[in-house]
């Protein structure tokens, strides 16, 4: 049994430092994620979670203090390039992404196995894959750089809310009105990279989709205006990390998977309040 | 002075020709009818006119006003559009973007605007319905009524009747015309025989030997009958 109650977790700083990361990084995830739902991307999100698994496992044979430095750039660069193939030629576009990350997670997997540097390679391969405790184990500039991040996401979403629209909407118009269409959706990509690499820590690069396409999909059963799309999804998010990364604490069962479930709960009670709502 | 003056013009991508010596302009309140085959090149000369990509040989002058980016468009509907979760408010306001310049949020002046182009359309009481809940013509109508708040002086529409109902195509050709008569220019890009009828003048696209004229003078020419021998294929 556990003697602890929730009131004494939150008043250890590491589960408030797990809290705070897990919300914004959740927040982000989601708003943007109501884009790439909309503008069929959301196998880029897939894609470059796998990709940035094999630039972790690159990055563990440097023994990096911090694999970011390897994984933010080789995630963006990627972003990019996925971008482009998926605009250029469609079909292929498809098959390039799965090629991509297939390759970049079987390369990852192999490169650990040839450079062991730690003896329990099993579980730092499942923690990288499904998340680990990492989460609970942040040093506070880990918490300062992606509360820094966070915010400058946002402030770049709400500033760039109208110009987002429209591009989701319609890309064909945005560029017939001057506006460059092409660097929106860069932006978009390369926003989508940051945000993965920063979720690794929380769900593990196996579950990242999840925070990016739940939170849109379970607004959209509910709303049908962007502008309410956007804001349940953010909230919906906030909410189910929060209770997600409570109940691992309370349940100690695995943060990444716990969070995911609430995803998936909330997206079918989304479906029923909207098929009740919007009947007849 | 033209609005648009397309002279000697070669349409194509990667350096390629697909169309070559084109010529052909657009005057105020002019309604020019673009047909032709598919795969002719179509999009292409849309693109050109959008200044979205440069002819291979040529010049296309803008002018009486005209400025590039100054083309009310009205693109073909992608699947992604079908479910979007917008409200036709929403969608209407997106195309004051143009007029934002460096500013980040629309003001008055926009929302007033687009209050207007939805009056005027005939949806203003469904501002606050969704997109995806609109009948094919209401949906035709917002995206017009975005296109009007885009431009003043000349829209694009391309294949904008795609997917509508005899009923709903009628309705959408009389408010185009309406539109035309209130002195906005119209280039319809279209291989809907019918809307030929209300135009003043058509462009047949074809690779070497396109026409352009009067309406009176195409319905006399040879294009007229290979439009309507593919127009008659389509329908069936």
């Amino acid at each position: 049994m556990n003697s602890l109650s929730l009131m004494d977790y939150l008043n250890m700083p590491f589960v408030q430092y797990a809290l705070i990361v897990g919300i914004l990084i959740s927040l982000c995830a989601s708003l943007f994620g109501v884009s790439l739902v909309l503008k069929r991307f959301s196998f880029i999100g897939d894609g470059l979670s796998h990709v940035a698994f094999g630039a972790i496992a690159v990055a563990s044979i440097f023994n990096l203090s911090n694999d970011m430095v390897v994984t933010m750039p080789v995630t963006i660069m990627t972003a990019i390039l996925l971008l482009k193939s998926g605009q250029n030629t469609k079909v292929k576009g498809d098959a390039a992404i799965a090629m991509f990350s297939v390759s970049a997670m079987a390369l990852g997997y192999l490169i650990l196995n040839i450079f062991k540097t730690s003896t329990n390679l099993a579980g730092d391969v499942c923690d990288t894959l499904f998340g680990s405790v990492a989460i609970i184990t942040l040093k506070k500039s880990d918490v300062i750089l992606t509360v820094v991040v966070a915010i400058l996401v946002i402030l770049f979403y709400i500033l760039f809310y109208n110009r987002i629209f429209s591009v989701t909407f319609d890309e064909s118009f945005t560029q017939a009105t001057g506006k460059n269409a092409g660097l929106y959706n860069l932006m978009i990509a390369v926003v989508t990279a940051v945000i993965i690499v920063l979720a690794m820590n929380l769900v593990g690069s196996l579950l990242i989709s999840a925070l990016i396409i739940f939170p849109a999909l379970s607004a959209m059963r509910i709303f049908y205006s962007f502008k309410g799309v956007v804001i349940y999804a953010g909230i919906l998010s906030v909410l189910v990390t929060t209770s997600g990364l409570l109940i691992s604490i309370l349940c100690t069962t695995p943060v990444g998977a716990t969070i995911v479930a609430c995803d998936i709960v909330v997206f079918f009670v989304s479906a029923i309040i909207g098929i009740i709502l919007h009947r007849g | 002075m033209s609005y648009i003056k397309v002279e000697h013009v070669d349409l194509g991508y990667e350096g390629k020709s697909m169309v070559w010596d084109l010529n052909f302009k657009l005057d105020k309140n002019d309604y020019l009818c673009v047909v032709g085959e598919n795969g002719v090149g179509k999009s292409t000369l849309i693109k050109t006119l959008l200044s979205l990509t440069k002819p291979i040989k040529g010049r296309i002058e803008l002018g009486d006003g005209l400025k590039p980016y100054e083309i009310g468009y009205l693109p073909q509907q992608t699947i992604v559009q079908r479910d979007f979760p917008a409200t036709v408010g929403e969608i209407v306001l997106s195309g004051c973007l143009p007029h934002l310049g460096k500013r980040l949020f629309y003001g008055k002046a926009e929302k007033e605007m687009a209050k207007e182009k939805m009056e005027l359309m005939g949806i203003y009481h469904l501002r606050k319905k969704s997109y995806r809940f609109l009948s094919g013509g209401q949906q035709q109508r917002a995206l017009l009524a975005r296109a009007l708040c885009a431009a003043s002086k000349v829209i694009l529409l391309d294949e904008p009747v795609t997917g509508l109902d005899p009923k709903a195509t009628a309705e959408f050709y009389q408010t185009v015309v309406n539109l035309n008569k209130s002195g906005l220019s119209v280039i319809m890009v279209t291989h809907d025989i019918q809307a030929v009828d209300y135009a003043s003048h058509v462009l047949h696209v074809s690779a070497e030997n396109s026409f352009y004229g009067s309406k009176k003078e195409y319905t006399k020419s040879n294009h007229w009958k290979i439009l309507q021998a593919i127009g008659g294929n389509e329908h069936e």
